[in-house]
This record gives C-alpha cells, structure tokens and sequence, in this order.
C-alpha cells in the first residue's frame, strides 16, 4: 500500500474542516477527489504534504507503512511526496534551473545517489522541459516571478518531471486554465503516469478528468468521502451538480 | 571631553605634517586649513545632529589613525581587478591616487589627472567643484577630507565619448592608516561610461577610509555608477558622493555594502536640469557587530525629471543597520515622477534596523511613493521550498540569496555579480 488515510480529521485554526477521511491508494492508480468549494480536498492535499499550517486532530496517515505525519514537509518530499499548488509561489532572484537542481540533489543525496552538476543536470532538465512545452527561457527565468497562470501550472508539472514522486497530488491544477494549457499540463501527467507511481488529483470540474481519465473517482462532502466510484461517476456529477450528491449521502 | 581635545590634537599633527609639505596654489591651501579649523571646533557628528541621530561616532573618536608612509602595497593587485577591468582600472593607496598602479590602456578616450596635474591644466574647475559642490561644512567628514586633500584623482569623460570597457576604481589601504581619497568626475555632454568604485581589502586590517566623489553629468550624459563597498571588517567607512544630473542624463547608481565594521554611505543627487533620471539603489548585508548607514537625498529642482531607489537589506547577528532616505520634490518640479522603496529581512533578533524614507513635495503635480519593511520570510514561500525537499535551512537561505538578487542582478559586469554572488552564497551557507 502506497498511501493509507484513516479516520483523518484535520483542520486549519481549531476548525475541523475534515471530520474522518478514509482513503487507499496503490501504485499505479489515479484517483481524482472531486467536491463542491469548502468541502475539504485542499485541505487534504495539504495535510499530505505536511504544510504547517494545518492541524491534524485525529487518525493517521501511512506512505509506505510509516508514519507520514512525524515528517516534516522537506522529509516527505524526498521520500517521494509531491504537491502541485493551486496558487503556485512566485521566488524571485533564483532561476528555475537552479532551484529544480538544488531540489533535485537534494532528492538525490537523500537517496544515496550522484548529484549532477550544472552541465549534466541542464541536459536532463531539457528533456523534461519538452514534457510541458517550456523552452529555455523559462528555465532561466526566476521561479514563477511574471509567469501567467497557465506557466505557473505547467512549471509546477515540470518540478513534478523532474522530481519523479512516487506520489503526486495536484491541487485543483486545472483551475484558471485555457484549453491549450489544460491539454499540455495534462499531456504531461500522463506522460508521467507509470505503474510505479500514483496520482491524486483534487478537482471541481469533471474537465480535467477527459484528459487525465482516473482510475477511481472519490467524492468528498463535508469533511467525508461520501460516494466512491468510477469515472462514471465523475459524468454524473458534472450532470446533477454535487447537489444529488450530497442529498444521497 | 578631554579625550575629544586629546584626538583632535591628533589629527592635528596628522594636518600639520600634511598641511607643511604642500605646494598647492594658495586658494586650495586657503581651503584645507579652513576645513579642518572647522573639523577642530566641531568635531565629527554627534546623536545630537538630526542627521545622525542613529549613527554613533564615538568608535571613530575613540580610535587613532596615521597617514601613510608607504608609497606602494607590498601585496599584488592583480587578485583585486575584475576580469572586465584589466586594462581599465585607476587605483588608490592609502587615499591617495597611484598613477604607476593604474592602467587605461583599453579606455584611451577618457582623461585622468591626478590633483597636482589636474591644478595646473584644470584649475578653475576644481576650484569650482571642491569648494562648492561638498562643502567642507557639511559635516566634520567632510571637513577632515577636505583638510587632507593631496593627490586626488579628476576623471574627465569628453563630450560625446561613449567608453565601451567599465573603468574600476579601486581603493586599498593598509593597517592603522586613515585614507581620505577625493575624486572628481566630469561627464561630458552626450558621453557615456560605466564605472565600479570598489572598496576590497581581504584581509583584517584596522583602517579608517573617508571618501568624498563629486560627479558631475552635463546634458545627454550616462553614468552607471556600481559602487562595491567590501573593506575589512575591522575598518571604518564614510563616503560622500554627491551627484549633479544635467538635462536628459541619465544616472544609474548601485551600492552595495558588505563591508567594515562601521560604514555609513551619503549620497545625494540633485537634478540641475529637466528630464532627467536618477536610480539610486543598493543592497547591504550585514552580520556580527557591524554597522552600516545609507543615507540619501534626491532632490528634485527641476520638472520632469524621474528618480527610483529600490534599497533591499539583510540583517542578521548584531548588527545595525540605518536606512534614511529623503526625496524632495521642489515648487517648480512639475511632472515629478519619484519612488523609493526599502526593504529589509531581519534574520535576527539581536539585529536592528531603524529606516526612514521621508518623502517632502511642494508640488501637486507629481507621481510619487515611498515604503519600507522590516520582516522575516513569508511562511508560505518557506514550505513552498520544502515541499519540493529542500530543509528549511536551506529554503531560508535560498529564499534570502533570491531576495538580495534582485539588486545584484543589476550589475551587469559577469565578474563583478560572479563575486557579489560568491559572498553573498558564502555569507548564506548556500551551494548553487
């Protein structure tokens, strides 16, 4: 089992905004979380990623069989965990290539492995480019700083290329896209889609899910995964609204 | 009191040894011995003077100084040129300018003069500037410089002439010396050059710089000014720099303080004509127990001129840091287009930082703003890092380097931002 949530219940300044989540995923699976605004698939994309703004008041969370929650956010991340932001952060004055090669040795000097030098790591990080369309430029430019919505997306996707999570969770990536954006952010995920790794991903819109097409399709109301089911379920809700959803549960 | 006496009987001596060998004309000797009776009565600055309300004296007082003996540094310069400069770069020993150390072979179109050439080819110009551009009475700093002024160096870029190499100046002193360079620059009409002032000195010298530049651009003229203030960090620093912008100049100014153990940097830019524009901005980086003041003042006399100062600082240990900023915006200024913004990350809590920016308009037609902070690293911009597994140590450290780039990106010069970056990195404990 690649990831185990039990009875989460977690909140951000005393409120409890997940009230006992229950949740498997094994490698090779893409489940999409879908539910109306404040129903908590933020907040759970969050918790996994151990941002310390949110609490966690009860249950557990296991990656691997270990405890997720003992491990501070950088921890997490080198062990395979992954966040693409809803609102990614601007970082000015360091260049993208430069960040994703700290944050890739890094990853590497975790695993035991052979940093690459400037040299070596610009050759892989232009294949990776050409996953999501970016061409040098970008990664020349400061992180995020005067990227539009749509290349704040596709440079979250190319961290995710470069970093090769064994667990990825994208946090409502489709919001604010253009059709264009949403077929190469997509184009991408699936590209790196692979029976080694899995993918969450938390969305409001059935859109999405034409591109990325999950293998399962949770819905979480209120704090709860109220409704389980397959990509079927997502048509349906993209017909009736969360509204049947939430009558139903 | 009766130590202040005793330290400026010091100088006293200092003067005298200086003031008997001169063979200057007789308003310059008329000049210096005017500045330091004005330095004899009053001393430097005290808390009392609104100007330095926040920057004590008194490690300066207390500390004695000699002029130097040496004529030449016993250790290569070669280490202290940038790549850009090799055949560009004046040099300065103990406050004085070297001619025999200095080398213009790449930059033919510009003129030099020392101050003993200078007076006999310029006279009437540096009479000019010297008595009335910085006053002597403008603070007891600028009273001792004027009292010590012997070989300084006036650099004249003739109109029209467009130097394509940077020219460094570069300033080195030597143990227990008190250095008093003085340097005039004269930008021709329509001419264009770039220039880097640089304070290095690797070692743990005690040394006490007080500088005063004087730069001057007639109409349609551009002057890059990169000024790299990186003493020993057991030295003393005061420069003046005071800049007058003829119409449709353009003067670009970069500072960067990392640097002594005490420092305070005046700068002072007046529009003397319409059109014009001035950026004045800077980055100091400071740790340990050093103090480091900016104070500055743009002042607008003239319409339609624009001036930006972007001022970013890192403090960190015990250090304090001052940050006075005035911009005036005079009755006759109309279209006056001025910001200023200073922002400062307190990396500790025995760190201070006092910052003023002040911002006085006598006009209604204008574009003005002005803003400072003193803050820590966003929590948000920290787990951003770290979800990507970078240890919050070095999200902090990578989140400041980016901070402080912004200011050292302006420099243009490769080697020049290659070893800004160098101790910037060093100073962060940061590997890119």
């Amino acid at each position: 089992m690649l990831l185990e949530i039990k009875n989460l219940q977690a909140g951000i300044e005393g409120i409890k905004i997940l009230k006992g989540l229950n949740l498997k995923v094994e490698k090779g699976e893409v489940h999409a979380i879908m539910g109306p605004n404040g129903s908590g698939k933020s907040t759970l994309a969050k918790v996994i990623a151990g941002h310390p703004g949110y609490e966690v008041f009860e249950g557990e969370i296991l990656y691997e069989g270990k405890n997720l929650l003992e491990m501070e956010p950088d921890e997490r991340a080198r062990e395979g965990i992954f966040m693409a932001f809803q609102y990614p952060i601007e970082i000015p004055g360091v260049s993208n290539s430069q960040f994703l090669r700290i944050a890739y040795n890094e990853k590497m000097k975790h695993l035991g492995l052979e940093e690459l030098d400037p040299i070596e790591f610009n050759d892989l990080l232009k294949e990776k480019a050409k996953l999501v369309e970016m061409g040098s430029d970008f990664l020349k430019r400061s992180v995020n700083e005067g990227f539009s919505g749509g290349e704040k997306k596709r440079n979250e996707i190319l961290q995710m290329a470069v970093l090769e999570p064994k667990l990825a969770i994208l946090d409502e990536t489709d919001s604010g896209l253009d059709i264009d954006a949403l077929r190469i952010v997509a184009n991408g995920v699936n590209s790196l889609r692979s029976k080694e790794n899995a993918i969450i991903l938390v969305t409001h819109y059935q859109r999405l899910l034409n591109y990325i097409e999950p293998d399962y399709v949770h819905v979480l109301a209120d704090g709860r995964i109220v409704k389980s089911g397959n990509k079927e379920l997502a048509l349906k809700l993209e017909e009736k609204g969360y509204d049947w959803i939430k009558e139903a549960a | 009191m009766i130590t202040q006496v005793k330290k400026q009987n010091l100088y006293e001596e200092l003067f005298q040894k200086s003031f008997s060998q001169s063979t200057q004309p007789a308003w310059l000797k008329d000049l210096r011995l005017k500045a330091f009776e004005y330095f004899s009565q009053n001393g430097f600055p005290t808390p009392e003077d609104e100007e330095w309300k926040y920057t004590n004296t008194a490690p300066i007082t207390r500390e004695q100084f000699s002029l130097s003996v040496e004529k030449k540094p016993s250790t290569q310069l070669e280490n202290l040129i940038y790549k850009e400069t090799q055949r560009s770069y004046l040099v300065f020993f103990n406050g004085q300018f070297i001619r025999e150390l200095s080398n213009l072979e790449a930059a033919s179109n510009i003129e030099i003069f020392s101050f003993s050439e200078a007076l006999k080819t310029n006279n009437e110009i540096l009479e000019e500037k010297l008595t009335k551009q910085v006053q002597y009475q403008r603070n007891g700093f600028t009273a001792l410089n004027t009292a010590f002024i012997e070989n300084g160096l006036f650099l004249h870029i003739p109109e029209n002439q467009k130097v394509s190499v940077p020219i460094q100046i570069l300033f080195v002193s030597t143990e227990n010396v008190i250095a008093t360079p003085r340097i005039l620059i004269l930008v021709a009409k329509g001419a264009e050059a770039t220039l880097i002032e640089s304070y290095l000195r690797s070692e743990q010298a005690r040394y006490f710089t007080n500088a005063v530049i004087e730069i001057s651009l007639e109409d349609r003229a551009t002057l890059k000014h990169h000024r790299i203030q990186r003493e020993s960090h057991n030295a003393f620093h005061i420069t003046t720099t005071d800049v007058e912008i003829g119409e449709e100049s353009i003067y670009d100014s970069t500072n960067i303080t990392l640097g002594a153990k005490w420092s305070r940097h005046e700068i002072s830019a007046k529009f003397t004509k319409e059109k014009a524009e001035v950026f004045v901005d800077g980055l100091y980086l400071t740790s340990g127990e050093q103090f480091a003041d900016t104070h500055s003042v743009i002042d607008h006399l003239h319409p339609n001129c624009k001036s930006r100062q972007n001022y970013k600082g890192i403090v960190d240990g015990k250090s304090r840091v001052v940050f006075n900023g005035k911009i005036f915006v005079r009755e006759g200024a109309k279209g006056t287009d001025a910001h200023q913004s200073n922002k400062n990350l307190l990396l500790s809590s025995n760190a201070r930082i006092d910052t003023k920016p002040q911002l006085e308009i006598f006009n209604d037609d204008v574009q003005c703003s002005h803003g400072a902070t003193v803050g820590q690293l966003e929590e948000e911009e920290i787990f951003y890092l770290m979800s990507r597994g970078l240890p919050a140590s070095l999200a902090k450290n990578l989140l400041t380097y980016g901070f402080a780039e912004e200011i050292i990106n302006k420099i243009e010069l490769e080697s020049v931002k290659a070893t800004l970056d160098e101790a910037l990195l060093n100073r962060l404990s940061v590997r890119l």
